[in-house]
């Protein structure tokens, strides 16, 4: 299908990288932005798309989603998480590789291209393993996964303990100039623990992770990242002593981003109440003092990004006993409503925050799209800005439902979804070429 | 009270009215082999625990309840059965009550909120262990007449301890001051937050103790690196026959059991004037009489 040529007429176009904020039209044709233009444009052979009212913003970008497709397809498919990606404004997406069998190798990466390209909905960018089997012992074929086109490694869940082993992992990856994500986490630190250490953990008789499981693991890697020259990606950072170290080391200059989870900030470890095992999460989530220095970093830039580290699990796994159950919440449909609570409350700008769903992510890992400059490609998220709406779990796209939002309200929601210039996404309905 | 999932939460007058129930158990007044004739009570013990089981059956059978034991040995949870599975099936029998010990803290919570009938948490994980609390404040009640206002000094492995917690809540809530004793390791975060005073300098504390509790050292505790040796806890953390020297005249003894006579508890302590953990014994099932009425009534 040509995608032809559309005209999104009188929407709040905001733009964070061209400086954009105000009412425009945008042209796309052949899969691309062609004009934003203040004045009206006349262009008859386009299709015309009122978006009065509403906001026009570059496709959201995800650095950080697993949709566990090979291996674990009854809790999320390449397509599900797709329709999950889209319906939550998410234009691309970055799948992890602890799949079943791990992307350590160019036939897992190339599988999971084939099943987006499959599923033909948002874009997937595949992101390959550091160590084979992620088993933090052997470095995987980089460059082989970069010839692939993956576009990032990482051993994400884990950590990659063996402080040798990481610092060729950044030297190695300097001659792919490949952002390597690292999940900060000191497993001698971390031990057993099931939730943030603190009254709550005392009180609920859970087993609790310090911060400093986090901190210290950010301040080796940062170590390590100055003596080699790399570049760093720290996902979901949770706590203010990694803030605080991502701030000096982001002023002293060196190639280090960020993300940081909706659910990170905008949850407190209190969350876990009687033992809800949806706010079971690594990292956990942690106190007052950590959401507000994750806010304060998002606002200043410290953070490049918003991420949704969307980990889709079954009932089986979540209810369960706190201490057995797996880690992680489905996080793409709930982001923007998460992520516009945060700019209510006061703690970003809306121009911040749409920077952190686009150009901060699209920049971090050098990826196409992220802003709506001629020449880009049309992927257009278009936000109805005041609606109101409460997540519904059961109605979710994606495959499975364990989120601690069920039930919030949002205010702010996805109406359409265009990838390339095609719309994938409107009113809630999927839009499939199939 | 629809279950009886922990201490927290619980109000003064909630666990009064247990401990005056308990009371009337005690005298054997009042026949109570009617209460739950013909009804059953489920004792699911996924953690193995004779002394709390026995005593939980004692207290079913005194009422006119029949008991339905159900262990994981040679169960089906070795099977895969998941925590649910296995509360549905036995819930499918019919019991008014389950009585549920776990190693996970949190199990009974789980548990309740997906079945009709009454959930008594008999310890789980290091969360709680509500009718131990309610036994030890009973035993001290008993000796004092009044919980309010006097110093109960709660020695050893605190992080790991479901009954420390519990009797931090129970205390607390009838108006005692509670000191928690261990070494910092030992000490989980943010204690004080649930009304704990916390302390590793026992000598400072141990003449201010009305009563003292001593908690079981869990000798695989020690590969784990929270204390160097149990020769060395015993050395900084035992109440020796030195240190009850050290007591208020009256001060009480109390020791949840089993005991490591030796480690946290010497034996003469045990066994000499101050200690009380015979009546903590003997009013175990007065009390869990009084909890099966209260969730079931
Ligand atoms: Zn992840």
């Amino acid at each position: 299908m040509s995608p032809g040529s559309t005209l999104l007429r009188r929407g709040r176009v905001i733009d964070p990288r061209n400086g954009v904020d105000g009412v425009r039209d945008v042209l796309v044709r052949d899969g691309q932005v062609v004009r934003v233009s203040e004045a009206p444009l006349d262009v008859p052979d386009a299709h015309g798309v009122e978006a009065e009212g509403k906001w026009v913003l570059p496709g959201f970008i995800d650095l950080h989603v697993h949709l566990r497709e090979p291996g674990e397809e009854g809790k999320e498919t390449i397509l599900t998480g797709c329709r999950s990606a889209v319906a939550g404004g998410f234009t691309a997406v970055v799948a992890m590789p602890n799949t079943k069998p791990v992307n350590d190798s160019v036939l897992v990466t190339e599988y999971v291209k084939a099943k987006a390209r499959e599923a033909d909905l948002c874009r997937v960018y595949v992101a390959g393993a550091i160590t084979k089997g992620l088993q933090g012992e052997e470095m995987a074929e980089m460059g082989a996964l970069v010839a692939a086109g993956c576009v990032c490694i990482t051993d994400d869940g884990r950590p990659v303990m063996n402080a040798g082993l990481m610092r060729r992992a950044l030297q190695y990856a300097t001659q792919f100039d490949l952002p390597v994500m690292v999940h900060e986490e000191d497993l001698t630190l971390s031990g057993k623990g099931v939730m943030h250490e603190g009254r709550t953990s005392t009180r609920l008789g859970l087993i609790g992770i310090p911060p400093s499981a986090e901190v210290a693991m950010v301040a080796r890697d940062l170590v390590l990242l100055e003596e080699t020259r790399g570049r760093l990606h720290v996902a979901h950072v949770s706590c203010e002593g990694s803030v605080r170290l991502l701030r000096e080391a982001k002023r002293r200059g060196l190639r280090v981003t960020a993300e940081a989870t909706p659910h990170h900030f905008t949850l407190e470890d209190e969350a876990v109440g009687d033992y809800d095992t949806h706010a079971r999460m690594n990292p956990p989530l942690r106190t007052r003092r950590d959401v507000e220095a994750v806010r304060e970093a998002l606002a200043d830039g410290t953070i490049d990004a918003i991420a949704t580290d969307h980990a889709p699990h079954g009932v089986l796994e979540k209810q369960v006993e706190f201490d057995k159950a797996w880690n992680g919440v489905v996080g793409l449909e709930t982001a923007l409503g998460l992520t516009l609570g945060a700019v209510r409350e006061g703690a970003l700008s809306l121009s911040r925050a749409v920077a952190l769903l686009t150009d901060g992510p699209a920049r971090a890992f050098g990826l196409p799209g992220g802003h709506l400059a001629p020449g880009a490609p049309a992927d257009i998220t278009v936000v109805e800005p005041d609606v109101e709406w409460t997540v519904d779990a059961t109605r979710f796209f994606s495959r499975s439902r364990n989120t601690p939002f069920h039930g919030r309200r949002l205010t702010g929601r996805v109406t359409q979804t265009w990838v390339g210039g095609r719309l994938v996404f409107e009113n809630g309905q999927m839009k499939e070429s199939r | 009270m629809k279950h009886l999932l922990g201490i927290e939460g619980l109000t003064r007058a909630d666990i009064e009215s247990v401990l005056r129930r308990a009371e009337a158990h005690l005298h054997g007044a009042p026949d109570a082999s009617h209460v739950l004739r013909g009804k059953v009570v489920a004792n699911l013990f996924f953690e193995d625990s004779t002394r709390t089981r026995t005593s939980f059956e004692m207290a079913a059978h005194a009422l006119g309840a029949e008991v339905l034991n159900w262990t994981t040995a040679g169960s089906s949870v070795s099977k895969g059965e998941t925590l649910l599975d296995t509360v549905r099936n036995i819930e499918a029998t019919g019991p008014v009550a389950l009585v549920i010990r776990h190693r996970s803290s949190g199990a009974p919570h789980l548990a309740a909120r997906h079945v009709r009938c009454a959930v008594i948490n008999a310890g789980d994980g290091t969360h709680e262990h509500p009718s131990q609390a309610l036994l030890d404040a009973f035993t001290l009640q008993r000796r004092w007449g009044e919980v309010e206002g006097r110093t109960v000094l709660i020695i050893g492995d605190i992080l790991h301890s479901r009954v420390a917690r519990s009797n931090l809540h129970c205390l607390k809530a009838l108006g005692a001051r509670v000191v928690l004793c261990a070494p910092p390791t030992l000490l989980p975060a943010g204690i004080e937050a649930l009304g704990a005073e916390v302390t590793w300098r026992l000598d400072d504390v141990l003449p201010q103790a009305d009563a003292v509790m001593c908690l079981r050292v869990q000798s695989e505790r020690q590969g784990e690196s929270f204390f160097p040796s149990a020769r060395e806890f015993s050395r900084l953390f035992g109440l020796n026959a030195a240190r009850a020297e050290r007591l208020k005249p009256g001060a009480l003894v109390l020791h949840p059991g089993p005991m490591n006579r030796g480690v946290e508890i010497a034996p003469a302590v045990a066994d000499g004037p101050h200690s009380v953990i015979l009546d903590q014994v003997a009013h175990g099932v007065a009390i869990r009489r009084a909890i099966l009425e209260e969730v079931c009534q």
